[in-house]
């Protein structure tokens, strides 16, 4: 596979959320805002290819059976990196996304991909994987967010729209983001269908 | 005085601020583990026990580890550790003792160390400022079983939703994950009715 596919490949046929249907936490509750979208998608991506990278250098000293406790371990303190960058830099970020930030441990995406690909294969399509499936989770986290935000608090990147007017505000509390989610999977599968057929 | 926040604790976290349904926690397992009502059941119970547990264990860890040594900034990858070794020991016990509820529980249990609700309640354990409190650790455990009884609810009722689906007459394209937001979405709708409750 050429390095600009390990790349594309994150975007649409194996989209971590749309198609994979992984790390839905994350994507539902921080797509207030689109700020606080791409600063999860950033925080997200750094710790994925942290990992990818570490995870591709030690797959060969690594003892099977207990691979899963190590690569949590590794993800884990590349969190913990960004917690604190994140608390010392961006004060605001830390406090909009909160328990989300912690949270990314468990976002099953990346240890999906440090067990799936990054274990067995070498450490530029590691990175390029990473970095592809970051694309990818940002950009799904990206639209959900700008119909959110848009629809629901009548603002764009923190700026008012169209002033005066009384934002749907259900679009910005959590049924908003289930119906958005299963509104774009709707699209996504109505997309696939057309150009089967 | 002591029994009225105990109570309004387990309330707010079963209903009012439902982990699933109103703070998107656990989302992978509710969607993913809601085809069946019997699995569902199966799954809800696994996720109380472990959460009650989880809540219980980072608790102390943090209040008599973390916090005298000032290494508070290693809570997350001391609570995952935790969590995953948790479920592993459960895993094993119960298998030991009880084989039929390991048959029952038994496949949900590894799926549950990637749930992040159960490693979100133990960090709102912390967030909300337990640690410090007086009865901490009896908070703790409520919002802890709180947590994992409102996630059943949640799970349960899109069980029984979703089986009921699988007879209606969906568009294609909408059939499967798209038609389950939709449905969690107006779940959530009908939780928003909670949110005014005062205790």
């Amino acid at each position: 596979m050429s390095h600009v596919k390990q790349i594309t490949k994150g975007l649409w046929e194996r989209n971590p959320i749309l198609v994979l249907g992984i790390g839905l936490c994350p994507t539902l509750a921080v797509t207030t805002s689109v700020i606080n979208a791409l600063w999860m998608t950033l925080a997200t991506t750094f710790v994925l290819i942290c990992s990818n990278i570490l995870v591709s250098c030690i797959k060969n000293i690594v003892p099977s059976h207990i691979r899963i406790p190590i690569f949590i371990t590794i993800i884990a303190s590349f969190v913990i990196i960004v917690e604190l960058t994140l608390k010392a830099f961006q004060p605001d970020v830390y406090k909009s996304l909160g328990i989300f930030i912690p949270l990314i441990v468990v976002n099953c995406m990346i240890l999906g991909r440090a067990e799936e690909f990054a274990s067995r294969n070498a450490i530029i399509p590691s990175i390029l994987d990473g970095l592809g499936m970051g694309l990818g989770f940002g950009l799904t986290l990206f639209i959900l967010a700008l119909f959110r935000e848009t629809l629901g608090a009548n603002k764009l990147f923190g700026y008012t729209l169209i002033p005066g007017m009384k934002p749907a505000s259900i679009m910005i509390i959590a049924p908003g983001a289930f119906f958005t989610l299963g509104l774009m999977l709707w699209a996504m599968n109505a997309i696939k269908a057309r150009r089967k057929g | 005085m002591e029994i009225k926040v105990l109570f309004t604790i387990l309330l707010s976290t079963i209903l009012i601020n439902n982990y699933v349904l109103s703070q998107m926690l656990g989302l992978c397992p509710f969607l993913g583990v809601s085809k069946k009502l019997d699995s569902a059941l199966g799954m809800g119970l696994a996720v109380i026990f472990v959460m009650t547990m989880a809540s219980f264990f980072t608790f102390l860890i943090y209040k008599y580890i973390l916090l005298p040594h000032q290494i508070t900034y290693l809570r997350t990858i001391a609570f995952i550790l935790v969590i995953a070794s948790l479920v592993q020991l459960v895993e094993m016990t119960i298998e030991k003792v009880s084989p039929p509820l390991y048959h029952a529980l038994g496949i949900f249990l590894p799926l549950i160390t990637t749930n992040c609700a159960v490693l979100g309640v133990a960090v709102l354990n912390i967030e909300t400022g337990f640690a410090t409190a007086e009865m901490g650790i009896i908070k703790t455990i409520v919002q802890g079983v709180g947590a994992g009884i409102g996630f059943t609810i949640a799970l349960l009722l899109m069980a029984g939703i979703r089986e009921r689906l699988e007879l209606a007459d969906i568009p294609d394209n909408l059939k499967g994950l798209p038609i389950s937001f939709v449905v969690a979405g107006l779940l959530a709708i009908a939780f928003l009715g909670f949110s005014g409750m005062k205790i």
